[in-house]
This record gives C-alpha cells, sequence and structure tokens, in this order.
C-alpha cells in the first residue's frame, strides 16, 4: 500500500472533502467513496512517489501566451432569456436562500 | 515593517494606555478598472444598469463558455504598476474556488502566485512612503442585495443577486503592512485614489464601489519587533470608514490585549452606523481555496515595447499635480490655499486650475472656484471643458461678472456639461454695472442711511460691509462688490 | 458501412441536386425512430429543426447557392455541445431542462458547413465514464451487440453512427472519450491536437485535456469533419491561431516511419494485440518502415491522468449550484440549498471524481498529487518528443479488450479507469489520435487501432488511417 509513504485517505478526510465540494453522503456512501478514492490513490502510488524534483508542471498542452481580445463590446443576452433559465427569480435578479457568511 | 522603513507620522492615541500601544495596518485596495468591457468577456463594464442585463454565456458562468483576457485592462494593470513604481512581470492566472451565489462559475479568476506588477511604493503627501506588496488582475463578483429584515446580512431572508458587476476587471493593490496609523491609512487610501484616477485605470468613486478598501490592522507594544495577530476588516465604502474603522479596531484590540486576552484572527465587518467592527458569523468549512492555474487562460507576457508605451501615457500623477498648483500660487499662499489644492488634486480638478491660469486669471481666485463650485458635483464636472472654466474664471477676474453671478453662471455650465459662459451671463441678464450707475446706486443708499454712512466717514470700516449688502440688494446682486468698495473709500475721500 | 452512406457521398449527392437534403434527414429520423429504442444512442431527437434545417438546404441548392461541404448531412452532437434553444444537459439530472442560449463554435461552423443537426447523443453524465452506463437517463447499448456497452465516454455519438442512423457525429475526448467507443462500435474516431478545435460551447470536463472530434464511418469524413469544425477560434483563449490542417488522405504510407508502441500493445488481450500486430503489417505492406519502440513514461499516464482530470472537474463543475439554471433542491440557507442540489443532481460516478479531485487540490495534498500530475505530464510530452525523432507515427491498440458487457465494471471505478489506459498518453500531451476499426477480436466484436502523432500532424495521421481503412477491407 501506499509506496508514496503516505498514510491511507481516512473516512474524516473523506467528509471533509464533501464539505468542501458541497455534496452530502451517506455513511454508506463515505464508507463506499472512502475505500474507492483509496484504491485510486493506491494505484497512484507509483507515480505520487516518483522523483521529479526539478521537473517543470506542464499546465497546459500548448506554448500558447498573451492571448487577448480587443476591448470593444459585444452583444449581451436577452434579460429574459436569461432568467426563464433561472429556478428561482424576483425582481429581475436571481433569488437565493439567506446566505449565512459573507464571502472571503 | 521592513528595518529602515520611514516613519510614519505618530501613531494614533487609542486606548487606556494607548501610548504604549503602536497601530499596525496594510490595506487592500481593489479598483474597478475604467475599461469599457469586462475582463473576460464583451459585455459592458458600467455602473448602475438595469438588474441582469450586462449579461453574457462568459460573466454568467454558462456551462461550455470560456474566458479570453480584456488587452485594456492589461494595459491599465502596467499603468498602476507603473506609477507604483511596481515590475512588471510575466504572469499567469489560477481558479481560486469557493462557492459563493455572487460568483456565476464558483471560483474567482485572479492571478495568485504570478502577479502581473510587484513590489513598488506609494509616497504620501506627509512625507511617509508605504511599500507595495503587489497589484494583481482578477474579476469582480456579482452584487448581492439581502432581503427582509431591513437588508441585514445575517437575519435576511432571502438574497437577491444581479450578476452585471460579474467579471469587471479589478487590481487589486496589496500594501506593506507599512502604516501606522488610522489617519496614515486614510492618506494612504486618498493618494492611491488620486494616483489611480491619475492614471486613467480608475473613476476613483468610492461611493459606487469602483473603489474598496480591506484593512489588515493589528496593534503591539512599542518597541515590540514582531507584528500582533491581525483582524481584516470589510466593507470600507469610504476614506470616513476606513479612518474610522481603523481607530476603532485597533482601540478594541488594544482592549483585548490590556485584559489579558487574545487577539483572535477573523474577518471582521464594519458597521457604519454602530460605529464597530462585528465578527463576521462563517460556515464551520474552513476556507481551502484550491488554487490552480486557469486551464482556459494562457500566460501573460507583456513585451517590453508594450510595457515603456503603458508607463509613457501615464499622466502627471498626484504629487507632481500638487507640485504645480503650489508653484502657480507662489510663496505667499495660506494653509487653507494648500488643502485645497490637496483636495482639488484628488477630485481631479486640477486640470481647471491650470487652464484657467493659463488663460489670465489669478490662481486663488481660479482654485476657489474649483474647491468650492466643481467640488459640488465632480463627477458633472468632469465633463466641463478646461477652457470653458478658464473663460468663466476670466469675466469674473475682470470685474464682469460678480462673484455671485460667477457661481450661478458656473452652476449651469456644470449641470449643462458646457458651453459659453459670457453667452450664459447675458440669458440670466448678467451684465457689469456701468460705473456712473454703480455710483448713483451708492449714493442713494447713502443717502438713505445717514448715521450708518457718518460712523462709516468716521473710520468705521465695518459699515463697508452693510452698504455693500445695501448696494446688492438694489442691484439684485448684479454689482461687483470690489467696485462698490472702491466707490465707498471714494466718496469717504472725497468727504474728507 | 458503405461509402455510399458516407457523409462525403451523401453531401455530394445533396450539392447535385441527386438528393432532397429533405430527404436525406428524414430517413436518418426514421432509422433513429426504429432503432433507437432499443439502442438508445440518443437523449433528444430535434426533428423539426432537423427538417426546417434540410429545407434551407435544399432552397440554397435550388438558388444556386453552395451550402458548404456537408449540404445536408445529418450529424448527431454529444450532448455536452451546446446547442442553442436545443437541450443540453450532459445526462446529468443537474442540467435537466437547460437549453443554452448559445451555439457552440463547432455548432455555429457545422451549421455554416450546411450540416443538419438531428439530434443530442447519449453520454457518460458530463463525460465521466468508459461504457456511457453513467448517463443519469438511460445506458447506451452497442449496436454490434446489444448485451455489451458502446464504450464511452461518447457512447451515444459511436452506437449513432455504427447502428447507420447518421454518418457522421461529433464527440469529445479527455481520456479517450470518442476513441474508445469508436473502437468498441466499430467506427473511426479522431481526437484532434489540443487546440486545433474549438472547445467553446463544450461543458467542461478537465479543460486541459478536453478535445473536440468527429466519430465516422470513414477515414474521408472524419478529415471533412475536421476541416468544417478546425481551426481558430478567438472565443477560446487555448485555440490554436492557425487554419484547420488540410489532410492529403491519398498520400500513403511508402517512406512513413512507424513505430509499433510495445506500452499500447504488450498489456492488452491477445485477440487485440493480434489485431494491431496485423495493422502494423498492412502498414509495412503499403511501404511504412515499421520497429518495435518502447516509452516507459506512458506507463504513468493513468495515473497521472486520474489526479488531473478530476482536479480540474472539481472546479468546472462547481457551477452547478442550483442558482443559475438546472435543478434546485431547496435548502435553508444557500449553502445548504447547493449541497441539496448538488447531492440530488450529480451521480456517483461524479461525485466520485469531484471528491478525487476536490481532495488533489486540497491543501497538503497539491504538491503530492495535483502538482506531481503535471510533471508527469511534463516528462510524457518529452518522452513523445524522443519517440517522434525516431518515427514519424506510431501505433497500438485503442483499448485493452473489445466491448465489455453491461454492468461488468460499473461497481469497480478502478477497473472502468483501467479502459482508458491507451488513449490518456495523448489528451496529457495535446496530441492527435485516432481509433480505426481493424478486424474483430474473439469474440467477433471490433478492434480498434490507433494511431498516435505530434501536434498538429493531423494530415499525416489521417493518411496512414486511410491505409488501415482500406487494409481492413
Amino acid at each position: 500500500m501506499s509506496s508514496g509513504g503516505r498514510p491511507p485517505l481516512s473516512r474524516d478526510e473523506v467528509a471533509h472533502v464533501a464539505v468542501l465540494a458541497r455534496l452530502a453522503l451517506t455513511d454508506e456512501e463515505l464508507d463506499r467513496f472512502t475505500r474507492q478514492l483509496a484504491q485510486v490513490l493506491d494505484h497512484a502510488a507509483d507515480v505520487a512517489a516518483l522523483d521529479l524534483g526539478g521537473v517543470v508542471p506542464t499546465a497546459h498542452p500548448l506554448p500558447l501566451a498573451n492571448v487577448l481580445r480587443p476591448d470593444e463590446p459585444a452583444p449581451c443576452l436577452d434579460r429574459d432569456e436569461v432568467l426563464g433559465a433561472a429556478p428561482v427569480v424576483e425582481d429581475g435578479r436571481f433569488r437565493v436562500p439567506r446566505i449565512v457568511g459573507e464571502a472571503p | 515593517m521592513s528595518p529602515g522603513a520611514p516613519a510614519g507620522p505618530a501613531s494614533d492615541l487609542v486606548g487606556p494606555a494607548a501610548s504604549d500601544w503602536e497601530t499596525v495596518v496594510g490595506l487592500e485596495v481593489h479598483c474597478e478598472l475604467k475599461t469599457v468591457t469586462k475582463l473576460f468577456c464583451g459585455c459592458p463594464n458600467s455602473f448602475g444598469d438595469e438588474p441582469d442585463t450586462n449579461v453574457c454565456p462568459v460573466c454568467l458562468g454558462l456551462p461550455g463558455s470560456l474566458p479570453v483576457l480584456n488587452e485594456q485592462a492589461v494595459e491599465l494593470a502596467m499603468r498602476i504598476g507603473a506609477a507604483l513604481q511596481a515590475e512588471v512581470r510575466p504572469s499567469t492566472f489560477h481558479r481560486k474556488n469557493y462557492f459563493y451565489p455572487d460568483m456565476p462559475k464558483d471560483y474567482q479568476i485572479s492571478q495568485y502566485d504570478e502577479p502581473i506588477n510587484v513590489g513598488g511604493w506609494l509616497d504620501l503627501p506627509d512625507g511617509s512612503r508605504v511599500g507595495i506588496v503587489r497589484a494583481h488582475l482578477e474579476e469582480d463578483t456579482g452584487k448581492t442585495t439581502h432581503q427582509g429584515a431591513g437588508g441585514r446580512i445575517h437575519s435576511a431572508d432571502y438574497a437577491l443577486v444581479d450578476y452585471n458587476r460579474a467579471g469587471v476587471p479589478l487590481v487589486e493593490i496589496v500594501s506593506e503592512p507599512d502604516i501606522r496609523s488610522a489617519a496614515q491609512a486614510r492618506t494612504y487610501a486618498a493618494e492611491l485614489r488620486a494616483v489611480l484616477v491619475a492614471t486613467g485605470a480608475s473613476d476613483g468613486r468610492m461611493e459606487e464601489g469602483s473603489l474598496r478598501v480591506d484593512a489588515n490592522v493589528s496593534v503591539r507594544r512599542v518597541g515590540e519587533q514582531r507584528f500582533g495577530t491581525r483582524c481584516e476588516i470589510k466593507n470600507l465604502n469610504s476614506l470616513r470608514s476606513l479612518a474610522r474603522a481603523v481607530e476603532h479596531e485597533a482601540a478594541r484590540q488594544v482592549a483585548v490585549l490590556e485584559a489579558g486576552g487574545a487577539v483572535v484572527q477573523e474577518t471582521r465587518h464594519w458597521d457604519e452606523e454602530a460605529g464597530r467592527t462585528i465578527a463576521m458569523r462563517s460556515k464551520e468549512e474552513a476556507f481551502d481555496y484550491r488554487y490552480f492555474q486557469e486551464p482556459d487562460l494562457v500566460p501573460l507576457a507583456p513585451d517590453a515595447a508594450w510595457q515603456e508605451r503603458a508607463a509613457a501615457s501615464i499622466g502627471l500623477l498626484p504629487a507632481a499635480r500638487r507640485h504645480r498648483l503650489l508653484a502657480l500660487l507662489g510663496q505667499d499662499r495660506t494653509g487653507a490655499q494648500e488643502d485645497q489644492v490637496q483636495s482639488v488634486v484628488d477630485q481631479g480638478l486640477d486640470d481647471f486650475v491650470v487652464a484657467a491660469v493659463s488663460a489670465g486669471s489669478p490662481a486663488p481666485l481660479a482654485l476657489v472656484r474649483a474647491s468650492n463650485e466643481l467640488a459640488a458635483d465632480v463627477g458633472a464636472a468632469q465633463r466641463l471643458e478646461p477652457s470653458s472654466f478658464a473663460a468663466l474664471c476670466k469675466l469674473e477676474a475682470s470685474g464682469e461678472l460678480t462673484a455671485t453671478q460667477a457661481k450661478a453662471v458656473l452652476a449651469e455650465l456644470v449641470e449643462a456639461g458646457g458651453g459659453d459662459p459670457a453667452a450664459v451671463a447675458r440669458s440670466k441678464g448678467f451684465e457689469a454695472m456701468s460705473a456712473d450707475s454703480l455710483a448713483g446706486v451708492v449714493a442713494q443708499v447713502v443717502e438713505a442711511n445717514p448715521d450708518e454712512w457718518r460712523r462709516y466717514a468716521a473710520g468705521d470700516d465695518k459699515l463697508a460691509g452693510f452698504f455693500t449688502g445695501q448696494v446688492m440688494k438694489v442691484t439684485g446682486g448684479k454689482a461687483d462688490g470690489k467696485a462698490v468698495a472702491a466707490e465707498l473709500r471714494g466718496r469717504r475721500e472725497q468727504q474728507a | 458501412m458503405t461509402s455510399g452512406r458516407s457523409a462525403a457521398a451523401l453531401a455530394a449527392a445533396v450539392r447535385a441536386q441527386e438528393r432532397r437534403a429533405a430527404d436525406v434527414v428524414e430517413e436518418a429520423l426514421a432509422a433513429i425512430t426504429a432503432g433507437d429504442g432499443e439502442l438508445g444512442a440518443f437523449l433528444h431527437v430535434a426533428a423539426e429543426e432537423a427538417r426546417a434545417a434540410a429545407e434551407a438546404v435544399d432552397r440554397a441548392v435550388a438558388d444556386g447557392r453552395d451550402p458548404g461541404p456537408l449540404a445536408g448531412v445529418p450529424v448527431a452532437l454529444k450532448d455536452n455541445l451546446c446547442t442553442r434553444g436545443m437541450p443540453t444537459t450532459c445526462a446529468s439530472r443537474i442540467l435537466d431542462g437547460w437549453r443554452p442560449p448559445y451555439d457552440a463554435t463547432v455548432v455555429t461552423r457545422l451549421r455554416a458547413a450546411g450540416a443538419v443537426i438531428v439530434g443530442k447523443t447519449n453520454m457518460d453524465e458530463f463525460a465521466m465514464g468508459s461504457s456511457t452506463e453513467n448517463s443519469a437517463i438511460r445506458p447506451t447499448r452497442n449496436p454490434r451487440d446489444s448485451s455489451r456497452v458502446p464504450g464511452g465516454s461518447s457512447g451515444g455519438s459511436a452506437a449513432a453512427v455504427a447502428a447507420g442512423f447518421v454518418p457522421v457525429a461529433l464527440g469529445s475526448d479527455t481520456g479517450g472519450s470518442i476513441r474508445q467507443p469508436a473502437a468498441f462500435c466499430g467506427t473511426v474516431g479522431l481526437k484532434p491536437t489540443y487546440g486545433a478545435v474549438s472547445r467553446y460551447g463544450l461543458v467542461a470536463f478537465a479543460s486541459s485535456l478536453d478535445q473536440i472530434g468527429p466519430l465516422t464511418a470513414t477515414v474521408a469524413d472524419a478529415a471533412t469533419m475536421l476541416e468544417v469544425i478546425g481551426g481558430h477560434d478567438p472565443a477560446d483563449s487555448t485555440s490554436i491561431d492557425r487554419p484547420a490542417p488540410r489532410p492529403a488522405l491519398d498520400a500513403g504510407a511508402d517512406g512513413l516511419r512507424v513505430g509499433l508502441c510495445r506500452e499500447l500493445v504488450d498489456g492488452v488481450a491477445a485477440d487485440v494485440a493480434r489485431q494491431v500486430r496485423a495493422a502494423a503489417d498492412a502498414l509495412a505492406a503499403a511501404g511504412a518502415r515499421v520497429e518495435e519502440v518502447s516509452i516507459p513514461e506512458l506507463g504513468w499516464c493513468l495515473s497521472a491522468y486520474y489526479l488531473l482530470a478530476p482536479a480540474e472537474a472539481s472546479s468546472n463543475l462547481a457551477r452547478y449550484d442550483g442558482v443559475r439554471y438546472g435543478l434546485r433542491k431547496d435548502g435553508d440557507d444557500v449553502a445548504a440549498m447547493n449541497v441539496a442540489t448538488r447531492t440530488a443532481g450529480f451521480g456517483p460516478e461524479v461525485k466520485r471524481r469531484i471528491m478525487l479531485g476536490t481532495y488533489a487540490l486540497s491543501a497538503g495534498y497539491y504538491d503530492a498529487y495535483y502538482a506531481q500530475g503535471q510533471k508527469v505530464r511534463t516528462r510524457v510530452i518529452e518522452a513523445f518528443d524522443r519517440a517522434y525523432r525516431g518515427v514519424d507515427l506510431l501505433l497500438g491498440a485503442t483499448t485493452p479488450s473489445t466491448a465489455f458487457r453491461l454492468g461488468e465494471r460499473v461497481d469497480d471505478p478502478l477497473a472502468m479507469y483501467l479502459s482508458d489506459v491507451c488513449t490518456v498518453p495523448s489528451n496529457l500531451a495535446g496530441h492527435p489520435a485516432i481509433s480505426v476499426p481493424f478486424g474483430t477480436g474473439d469474440d467477433g466484436l471490433p478492434v480498434g487501432a490507433q494511431l498516435l502523432a505530434p501536434a498538429l500532424e493531423e494530415p499525416r495521421l489521417l493518411a496512414a488511417a486511410a491505409v488501415l481503412e482500406a487494409a481492413a477491407r
């Protein structure tokens, strides 16, 4: 197991990740996901353990830079169409339940 | 603060044993860039439109949409960098992942470990220098309105979201914790605002949210080298709020520490009405932004030529603008005039003064008209042609319009967004009184008030004001105050 | 599949006024109506829009205008391609009922070329899967054997072409989602160079790996489709600023240096390996110099892929929060509403990958997983570059086996992930690759031979693919 030297994935970690991802998991799902994610991470352990110090990470397969757009206006969407797709609207805006806590 | 960093003005005195404590402040200023379109799409970057009208698949984060970077936003970011003596570097964009309903993609595209501008500083009018950590590009969020329970965030029933602002380009300017008082924090923010306006990057309108300030505040014992635990104060919508919030937060922290407690690192909300900061309730989840490089954008590396063009296109910065007006006033200027210079430059109205003086008006007169009449509605005033203002000042300086008339004409010019001052004056029936008719009016007033005249003739100069007032009354304000005074003096000398 | 049913032949007939586009589309619609009940290739059939589009093509021809190279050709689109006013659900409950207010760039280009969009095809939810069993609506069955999966995630598009409903379809390929179902169903499947086809309007799975490409009955049609949908798009910052490559299909394989890649042959089922070696022989017979090559770094790709792709996906799928479109399930506050919506709206595989990706990006694990995956990516690209100094193309299997049975792997995510082992390297490198049907396995099911080429070498790739196609007949 885990030749990368990391401890196996814990159930608590999986529960924390679910909170970050805004997903609710049942106890059964939590057990199953813990097992399945551990399996995938274990399969990746050999790669995680590779010594790749000094290798530059590739974020992107293309060597592109400076892709820019002129500061010129383009048409916007029709407001009725935009709001028509929303689950709940009020007063020309998107309505959501109360917000607890401010944006970070 | 780095050793050798220039000292600011004396620390504020806060708390019970205030002189033992030093306030330490670093500011994060979010500046909305004055582009035509948003950062990653062609929707208008405009304030005050009907909700959810300036939106498209990109800024609404619709599935399948992709961002493309606005060239002008990069240009303005580089101008800001140049004005702050920062170094422009090759940069990348990252995703900052967190859920919030005003963020259409539930991540914000922002520059993270490779920002466009690194380092720099801002010199303040009080002689202090505040270091700049970075000034990076990012996208703004939409606007949330809390509904019910008086719109207060914690007790609201629900919220409405308008995405017109989502994707508006921002530059976030992060200062070093070099600021040592609430007053200096205010001075820094005011000077930075003036710099941002001068570069053409910002309209500087804090009341519209185009400049927003967060303050990181901590306190420490005088002489202590390490920083205290800091709190981040949000919702600072004016310079006044900033100064008050820093002052109160520092006092709060001192009180906590003096009582043997410890400051908890947290984000606090400034409640303008209550005049205090409040800890923000947050979900139990710790924020873990899971930054990673935005795969839908490619790296940004402006070449030297573009960087030079951006730096060269900056107008005069506020320090130079202040210097220019002070030079026009000359050595025997008053403290009040220096304050007027500061405010006129802060408000971006100094070009009007320069235009008026170049056209032959005295600097003090132009300065007064700019700092009073133009400043009354800066937004409207900025639509005015400087030449129009200069012509108005000239009419007043030559005595063709009285001060009262000049103010009335100027108000109309500002409201109309321009025009010919002489024509406006004529349309209002303002014309300078001839010397003969003025003399007649003065004679009439003197005759009607013999007692007052006797006292004035005997040397009681205070009564000059009384007679001027009477003359104005008779002429309906058309008389020139200076001409009246001259006529009164002439009459008295004749009598003597 | 006969060339008479190819897109090229249909378009030629419509342009020459030998056939009416309206008749062509009626035939396609009739075939779908008759056969798709069992197959489940389509999630949405846009009959009325298709008829209107076909009539417009016929009018253009009658007026002496050229409707374009795909005049009257019925096309099926994977349901993760945005189509204005037409449902686009990614086979997910969370996008139930969503009709995009805009067309993907590829859709705009297809319409401009005279193509007639007949509907949206089934897929694994958000393109996460290799069997189309992860569709929240229903699974798709393999037209060659209905007890087998069609592969995935573009299983609906592959099945629609293999069943003869349409001559061409579009899919998307993040880790093999075009090539693997093409191999399972016996069609041609091309994943172009990353950046050769605009992603604007493709609902993102893993942005740095996703590419749109064609699934077709013939190699020539794949080439035509690439010409139509490829080329620079200013709406996609990662779009390569040059015109779509113009393939020369008759270039043949004479003098071509082909590397038979050990890592893409040795681990696969014996019957699949046998066909791949036969494909190598066919290329040699056409004048290619075939040699065996080894690229050990390819062995790292699957692990790297299953760290990188879910990480990007976890961020790309955050926007399904119940606020602006799609499903909403109520909650006491906005966070509870987000949780309720996402929990109800996403299927188990999507949740699994969001969890995996969130974990790989989270504090404390980023360097070990995400950054490490990106470094592997660098090494894989370098390894390919070295290999391509000696050879012009690489040859291997598309899949480790022929199509497996429905239900066989749904409960074993890792086994399912392993079916991508031969296809993910091209995605990590951003290189083009194509799967061409080449014989059958012991079970009589199609085998796909995979050709790989360096970035932007689609012409070379397609020319060699045409040689294999001819040899397989």
